[in-house]
């Protein structure tokens, strides 16, 4: 029991970081019609965005690890992977939207393949040490609380799971009661009718890009706290998953994002203790064509009627 | 059929003559070398080279080789299977090389080794363990020693400090890491110990809470993790959040810069096996070390000092031998004894396999230490 | 081509490889490498045109089914080589005999990810296909009587000149055949608008499970002769990065379009290999030498540059896909 605890625990800490990821996915294909590919090294493009700021942004707070110190690194993450999403959109993508998907899909594979070898020709292919901006600990449980006191919640889980929280309130904020995500909504429901309303659409969609490209940036950041060994290619493996777990959740619904994020983590978990590692990855490629299979539209989704 | 676009035309032409320039000068000897300098595997490839260019740097500097400078033509397989292969054919039949240097990765001088020894071209390996390699013919050698040498070394080490219950986590994508726990099963197993638990995990796995998890249930006295820097130095960091404060056990692909840089202090009190030690107050090894560290500014690795003893133990067998001619060269590498290498007095067996020492490291206050040395 | 009987052509191609091969053994193994290399690289290219250039199915797995052809050849002639005889027809018969397996089974294999793929589209049916490659490398990795994480050995070479430009000449007429035959309008339908494709009472099914079935055949075919030419193999030489590599010829060619991409897989054999002659050279920056190493790099640069320029690459028509699906 105490063991079943312990992995739903840790499962919700890395559900967390996929949830984050997934929601970039989701948005772009909320407004786009498309998988952006190259999402998945943003998230690693903002775990080495913090890696560089975070000496010199630690030092402002007084040099050691600190709340203050590593809100300012997530932050700064979130800002510069919101530019650089905005770019990719503005130099890749945005040309060829009146192209067929197949040319975007393909600029997108390019674009993720690019962001990874020239990672790997600028950072070097080695992990880097992420410097630690907070001091994890495991928690130390009251001995009151009987047996759960000895399980394990690290104070980085706890970061992980609060902020991730945090981020999707504000989100969920902006999108309802704003007039930006009003925007965002109206686009992906009828880019048409949304620009004959007065909507920009190149605005929204930059917008949309900033955001989703923000939350990865925090993911990249988060999960450095936990896993502080951070390399050119952990991209790749955390996006696909997270890609998966949008898709579980319904593709275009930022909820269901979340949801299959923490979903897709807590299976991980438990396969990864009670059954196998290594089906770990195999398991999650099943998820997926369990799910296209089935129930395309993921759990909160609704299906789509393709108009000819 | 359209006519092929110009660029097309001028890269057909210029890769057929482009090659034909030569690359080493008469009154050189080539000798070719195949390493991963970029992708996956990048950093394992580069340490040997850096070594290996210095071993050349310096034979040259007093005058090379029989009266030669000896000409280093290196080759990037870019850490992809398959590329081994052809990049060997052409530094064999390219550029004449008399002998080829490389892989680190098994995998990689597998492909290799039969096209070295079909063209009688003698091979040495600076770090692949695998006991296939060598099998693979006469004209193949490596200067390291083997899996079943050091998974056998950790074992004996266990015992001696009395860790009778030991746990086993594995990397099950990399085949030296389930070589070596299979050769520490062994002699765990003869040496009457116990393995209490056995996990896996995969190259690129960041989250090892659910294996550590099973691992801490079992109660072991130590946990022996013959994996790679990349994850031992997550596993040894979520271990000790978890509670985890047995001892880990590892072998030589626990050697790489970032691990004590991403581990801190959650590796004190662990222990690995090596070919070498950077701490090691032997004058040669010194030397070693403050040559590469005022080349490269950095402190070489176990991949750097291997690249440099199998450039220096080349350079050695050319001298011997009196030739290039290859039979000549072949035998004279197979003959060598008590060769006075960085990693240790290299004697290369009748399975062209080193017989050598290896040294067990322990790391305190987030450095390494200077255990004790191995004899085979 | 319709003035020369494409058959007669078929043949002439097999006497002309046959007659190369007999001058190979003169030529440089350097050269003679990256011939061969060529060879499987074309036909590998213009299999992989069948599915995503002709058919409209962006497969991103292709190096999966070149897995299964490598590993069921290579396992058949090391465990029944000598299973005929131990003189060289007999081995060869063999060899041939392991090749045609290989090839069946991977098309047995590309029927497997055809199936469940045919409600996907267009991105999900890339990461599916990606997918599939990986469980089958999965499979690979622990599966010890193939050699499992240590690779696969030993194999004999008897893939050569003669062997390599047959299959390229099969696969070329092979495949052109198909597309010139009724079968082709119906990928191309498929490929331009599927749902009216259907609405017009074309099994849009039945043309994307063969597409995928005769793509994997000749992948398969094409993973036969590399393993029985580089004698080693890896499942880390079948992954992701690999199909990439076929994906930008089909691409760089112009997909539907079999001329421009065996053009392109030249191209991009021979590019690598003169990128390499370029970083040897001391006398070029570091950097630049650096770079001229790192294909990846450059491929992924090439992908962007073409797909926002030049879509159709080398030799496409540009009028693929509506724009819908």
């Amino acid at each position: 029991m105490i063991e079943f605890l312990q992995q739903l625990i840790n499962g919700l800490a890395q559900g967390s970081i996929y949830a984050l990821i997934a929601i970039g996915y989701t948005m772009v294909f909320g407004v786009l019609r498309f998988i952006n590919f190259a999402h998945g090294d943003v998230y690693m493009l903002g775990a080495f965005a913090g890696f560089y700021t975070a000496p010199k942004l630690m030092a402002l707070s007084g040099g050691g690890p600190s709340y203050f110190g590593a809100g300012l690194v997530l932050v700064s993450a979130m800002l510069i992977c919101a530019a650089i999403g905005v770019l990719i959109e503005r130099l890749c993508y945005r040309p060829l939207r009146q192209h067929p998907r197949l040319t975007v899909l393909i600029t997108a594979i390019g674009v993720s393949l690019l962001l990874e070898s020239g990672g790997q020709y600028l950072f070097g292919a080695d992990p880097e040490a992420f410097p630690e901006i907070i001091a994890d600990s495991a928690i130390e449980l009251p001995a009151s609380w009987g047996i759960l006191s000895s399980l394990t919640i690290t104070v980085g889980q706890v970061i992980v799971v609060g902020s991730t929280l945090a981020l999707l309130f504000i989100l969920r904020t902006v999108v309802l009661h704003t007039k930006t995500g009003m925007a965002m909504r109206a686009l992906s429901l009828n880019p048409i009718a949304a620009s004959l309303a007065g909507v920009n659409i190149d605005a929204i969609i930059s917008f949309t890009f900033a955001i989703g490209s923000a939350m990865a940036g925090a993911a990249g950041v988060l999960t450095s706290i936990q896993q502080p060994s951070i390399d050119p290619l952990m991209g790749i493996n955390a996006g696909l998953k997270a890609f998966v777990a949008a898709v579980l959740g319904g593709i275009g619904n930022i909820p269901g994002a979340a949801l299959g994020g923490l979903l897709i983590g807590l299976l991980e978990a438990l396969v990864v203790g009670y059954v196998n590692p290594t089906y770990r990855d195999p398991l999650v490629f099943a998820v997926l064509i369990l799910v296209l299979l089935f129930k395309p539209s993921g759990l909160l989704g609704k299906p789509e009627r393709e108009k000819v | 059929m359209p006519i092929p676009s110009p660029l097309g035309l001028s890269a057909l032409a210029a890769s057929v003559l482009l090659p034909l320039l030569p690359l080493a000068a008469a009154d050189e000897i080539p000798v070719g070398e195949f390493a991963s300098l970029t992708g996956a595997s990048a950093s394992f490839g580069q340490s040997s080279h850096k070594g290996t260019e210095l071993a050349f740097e310096q034979i040259n500097a007093v005058g090379g080789v029989l009266g030669k400078k000896l000409r280093l033509i290196t080759e990037d397989d870019q850490s992809q299977a398959g590329q081994p292969a052809t990049i060997v054919r052409k530094l064999i039949s390219q550029d004449k090389v008399v002998a080829v240097l490389g892989e680190v990765a098994s995998s990689k001088s597998l492909e290799a080794a039969p096209i070295c020894q079909q063209n009688k071209i003698p091979m040495i390996s600076p770090a692949s363990t695998n006991p296939k390699v060598t099998e693979v013919g006469d004209y193949i050698f490596r200067v390291c020693f083997i899996d079943p040498f050091q998974g056998t070394v950790m074992s004996k080490f266990a015992r001696g400090r009395g860790w009778k219950k030991i746990a086993v986590l594995t990397d099950v994508k990399q085949d030296y890491s389930v070589g070596l726990a299979e050769f520490f099963i062994k002699g765990v197993l003869a040496n009457g110990g116990e393995i209490v638990r056995e996990q896996k995990y995969s190259t690129g796995d960041k989250d090892f809470k659910p294996q550590l998890t099973s691992i801490k249930a079992a109660q072991p006295d130590a946990i022996f993790v013959p994996g790679y820097y990349g994850e031992v130095s997550l596993i040894a960091k979520q271990a000790k959040l978890l509670g985890i404060k047995v001892p880990l056990l590892g072998g030589d692909g626990w050697v790489g810069d970032s691990l004590l840089k991403v581990a801190g202090k959650s590796l004190d009190g662990s222990f690995f096996s090596s070919h070498f030690s950077a701490a090691d107050k032997a004058e040669k090894v010194q030397g070693f070390v403050t040559k590469f560290k005022s080349k490269y500014g950095e402190i070489p690795d176990d991949m750097a000092a291997l690249g440099y003893d199998s450039a220096m133990i080349l350079a050695d067998a050319i001298r011997r031998a009196g030739t290039t001619e290859s039979a000549a060269l072949r035998d004279a590498v197979a003959a060598t004894k008590g060769f006075d290498a960085v990693t240790g007095t290299i004697t290369l067996d009748a399975r062209r396999n080193a017989s050598k020492s290896a040294v067990i490291l322990a790391i305190e206050n987030g450095g390494f230490q200077f255990v004790e040395t191995v004899q085979p | 081509m319709k003035s020369l009987n494409p058959k007669l052509l078929l043949v002439l191609a097999l006497v002309l490889a046959a007659v190369a091969n007999c001058f190979s053994p003169s030529l440089n193994p350097y050269y003679y490498d990256i011939l061969i290399t060529i060879g499987i690289n074309i036909v590998l290219a213009v299999s992989l045109n069948l599915v995503i250039g002709y058919t409209g199915q962006f497969s991103l797995g292709h190096a999966g089914f070149m897995a299964v052809g490598a590993y069921f050849s290579a396992w058949v002639t090391l465990n029944f080589g000598f299973v005929l005889g131990a003189t060289t027809p007999a081995t060869v018969a063999v060899y041939v005999l392991a090749l045609a397996s290989g090839g069946l089974v991977a098309a047995a294999a590309g029927l497997l990810v055809g199936v469940p793929s045919l409600r996907l589209r267009g991105d999900y049916l890339a990461i599916v296909t990606l997918g599939f490659s990986e469980i089958i490398k999965g499979v690979i990795q622990n599966a010890e009587p193939l050699g499992a994480q240590r690779g696969l050995g030993g194999v004999v070479q008897h893939t050569d000149i003669f062997w390599t430009f047959s299959g390229v000449a099969l696969a070329v007429y092979g495949i052109l055949a198909l597309v010139h035959s009724t079968y082709g309008s119906g990928f191309l339908a498929v490929r331009d608008d599927e749902i009216a494709a259907e609405a017009m009472g074309i099994n849009t099914t039945k043309y994307k499970v063969l597409a995928f079935v005769i793509g994997a055949f000749f992948a398969g075919l094409a993973g036969g002769l590399y393993a029985h030419f580089k004698q080693f193999i890896h499942p880390e030489g079948f992954n992701f990065l690999k199909s990439v590599d076929i994906v930008v010829m089909v691409i760089l060619g112009g997909m539907g379009s079999t001329a421009g991409v065996c053009l392109a897989a030249v191209i991009l054999t021979i590019l690598p290999e003169l990128l390499r002659a370029v970083s040897d050279y001391p006398w070029l920056p570091e950097p630049v030498r650096n770079l001229a190493d790192n294909r990846m790099i450059l491929y992924s640069i090439l992908l962007i540059v073409l797909m926002l320029n030049r879509p159709q690459g080398l030799f496409g028509k540009l009028n693929f896909g509506s724009g819908k699906s």
